[in-house]
């Protein structure tokens, strides 16, 4: 089947205009399938980590969200250990006017932001709550460990 | 008319206003369908154990709402589409719509998704140098449309985010405008002139349905394929008092508290706990009275499957005769013989033991005469049904006519209904406490259970057609005999119910 307009349009966007700190490439075989990069946010426990994602546009695109997952190993507790991502917008939240880019902003900006209180990996956030300090310092011990 | 007490002044009802419009209506259209006996009935005073309720059917549903919508949009002076967005966004609850609405219009509509100073609905038009941000195509001759929020999409993008949304997420009255972030409700308008008719179909459907599941006081008949809803004014906090029960115009009658089969006079919370215990316990607890004994111990259930009488407790290691059941170690040298049996601790080992089946035991007689009354409630069926076809045959070879023949059905139908209600008095005298309360009830569910046996009795005679006049005197006096026996039980455990004069125990 042929890739629809918007995915070309937001393909050739996100090449001519990268966002600083993302990059998205398709694969040259499947234009659905793109690997992705996002730099851990300055000020973060994940700064100066490069997270490898994996990003899937499904047959329903735009109408269903797109399917994102880290490949690169993070301690947070909104991602588990495989990688999957608790964000409302990749699930009930989802618009069609989303686009690939501003989910991979919102992801970015889980990374700053991390929010113990919806968690996905349940000991992370139990830890993030009751003992910040550590839970930071163990982030940090990951990003040196796997995403550099 | 009201003997049940529940506070209607208290509830958000939805049909307030018009309560006794339906009241009225309810009477009338009962009677239709009901021959002359039971209309007099119908006239006499509700009976204690009846409940006031009303059945709708969709349309009839339908133009309840349309009627409400119309009378919102002019209160307040909006179209019809968005008093239908704000009305369910309250959950119908028109009352308090309007109250809060002239208090706090903004901050009402904005919750509820709702511009309602809109000038016009929404519309299929051309915009010059329009490009959709969900498909990225561009052109002057695209037909777009925008909700009142002026986010602008094409009408396939709509259209296709529309049907995703009702066919895949069966969504209907919280479909928002597809712009990130913006609440906006898509109307029922625009969403009939952007989706196929048999979307739309699904779409008006599940707009039903959600109504009838947030109204507490609404609930759709059980029965396979009925369409209809049936209206009850009961809160759960009354099921300990009383058993709701209703009758579908569609002819199923059930109890409007949990949704199951008409259980009277039995209540809720103890039919969930009789049938749940029935279903872990009946086979099993039969085969463990006829084939086990417990250990003196630790009560485990123990079958003997050979070997000698010198038992050991798998679970507690207790040792002890599984003739005498006392302690081994009191046998002494006298090995695999028992002639201890009235040792003090052999009787005690066997008093617990006998204690321990008696309520193996008391549970086993509710259960059985429970089963026994369906059973037979299905056979009664099946008998009629042979009788029917005799009497068929019967009609065309004599003098009688059709209405002459139909006594039968009724009696058959007045025995299937006492052995339903004579069913659930065993579960519910399981749970009563024996005293003198239980006693009297024990005394009308044996009035009861006699008079049904011999009416049943009566409908397995042979029927010969020069005596036909008088077995249909003799079954139609004992059928209203056996009604008035069941009346009688019914009135009286739903009066004890409403004076929580039984007292239930835990067996």
């Amino acid at each position: 089947m042929a890739l629809p307009k918007r995915i070309i349009k937001e393909t050739e966007r996100l090449m001519a205009e990268p966002t600083p700190g993302i990059s998205a490439v398709p694969h040259e075989d499947n234009l659905r399938y793109f690997d992705v990069e996002i730099s851990g946010p300055d000020g973060s426990a994940y700064e100066g980590g490069k997270f490898k994602l994996e990003l899937f546009l499904p047959e329903e695109y735009p109408m269903s969200p797109p399917k994102v997952r880290f490949l690169t190993k993070i301690y947070h507790p909104n991602i588990d250990k495989l990688g999957r991502i608790c964000l409302d917008i990749l699930k009930d939240k989802w618009s069609p006017a989303h686009q690939i880019r501003t989910v991979l902003l919102s992801i970015q900006v889980l990374l700053s932001d991390p929010n113990p209180d919806d968690p996905l990996a349940n000991d992370v956030a139990q830890e993030w709550k009751t003992n910040k300090e550590k839970a930071i310092a163990t982030a940090k011990e990951w990003t040196e460990k796997y995403a550099k | 008319m009201s003997d049940i007490d529940f506070d209607e002044g208290d509830d958000d009802f939805l049909y307030d206003e018009s309560g006794e419009d339906y009241l009225d209506e309810s009477g009338e259209d009962y009677l239709d369908e009901l021959d002359f006996t039971e209309i007099i009935q119908e006239k006499q005073e509700r009976k204690k154990y009846e409940v006031e309720y009303k059945v709708y059917s969709i349309e009839e549903i339908e133009d309840f709402q349309n009627k409400e919508i119309e009378h919102v949009a002019n209160i307040i002076g909006c179209f019809k589409e968005h008093a239908a967005t704000l009305l369910r966004h309250f959950k119908w609850n028109k009352e308090r719509l309007i109250e809060l609405y002239m208090d706090r219009t903004e901050e009402v509509t904005k919750e509820a998704g709702v511009i309602v100073d809109a000038q016009k609905l929404p519309k299929l038009i051309k915009v010059e140098d329009f490009c959709c941000d969900i498909c990225c195509d561009s052109g002057d001759d695209i037909e777009s449309l925008a909700l009142s929020c002026g986010h602008r999409f094409c009408k396939d993008c709509y259209s296709q985010y529309l049907t995703q949304k009702i066919k895949v997420e069966g969504e209907c009255r919280n479909i928002q405008c597809p712009s990130d972030a913006c609440n906006i409700i898509v109307d029922e308008n625009t969403i009939k002139m952007l989706v196929s008719e048999d979307t739309y179909h699904r779409y008006t459907s599940l707009l039903i349905r959600t109504y009838v599941d947030d109204n507490i006081f609404l609930h759709w008949c059980p029965a396979p394929n009925c369409e209809y809803a049936v209206e009850c004014k009961i809160h759960d906090s009354d099921l300990q008092r009383l058993v709701p029960t209703v009758k579908c115009k569609c002819g199923h009658q059930f109890c409007f508290g949990c949704g199951l089969p008409d259980h009277q006079p039995c209540i809720c919370s103890l039919v969930a706990k009789w049938l749940n215990k029935c279903r872990d316990d009946s086979e099993t607890a039969n085969w463990i009275s006829v084939n086990t004994k417990e250990c003196p111990k630790c009560k485990a259930s123990i079958e003997k499957n050979g070997g000698c009488n010198h038992m050991t407790c798998k679970k507690c290691k207790n040792e002890f005769c599984w003739v005498c059941m006392g302690p081994w170690s009191e046998h002494g040298n006298q090995w695999y013989t028992c002639n201890r049996f009235e040792e003090k601790t052999s009787v005690d080992a066997r008093d617990s033991q006998s204690r321990s089946r008696a309520k193996l035991e008391r549970y086993l007689h509710y259960y059985n005469r429970y089963a026994n009354h369906e059973q037979s409630a299905k056979l009664d069926t099946e008998l009629y049904e042979k009788t029917e076809r005799k009497m068929e045959r019967m009609q065309k070879s004599s003098e009688l006519s059709w209405i002459e023949v139909q006594f039968l059905k009724e009696a058959v139908e007045t025995v299937v209904q006492c052995r339903n209600t004579l069913k659930w008095t065993y579960s519910f005298a399981f749970y009563l406490q024996k005293d003198n309360q239980t006693t009297l009830f024990e005394d009308n569910q044996r009035d009861l259970e006699m008079a049904v046996e011999q009416l049943s009795e009566l409908l397995e005679e042979e029927i010969k057609p020069n005596r036909i006049a008088e077995l249909k005197q003799r079954v139609v006096d004992k059928s209203i005999y056996v009604k008035h026996r069941r009346e009688i039980l019914l009135e009286d455990t739903a009066q004890g119910l409403k004076e929580s004069r039984w007292v239930f125990i835990d067996p």
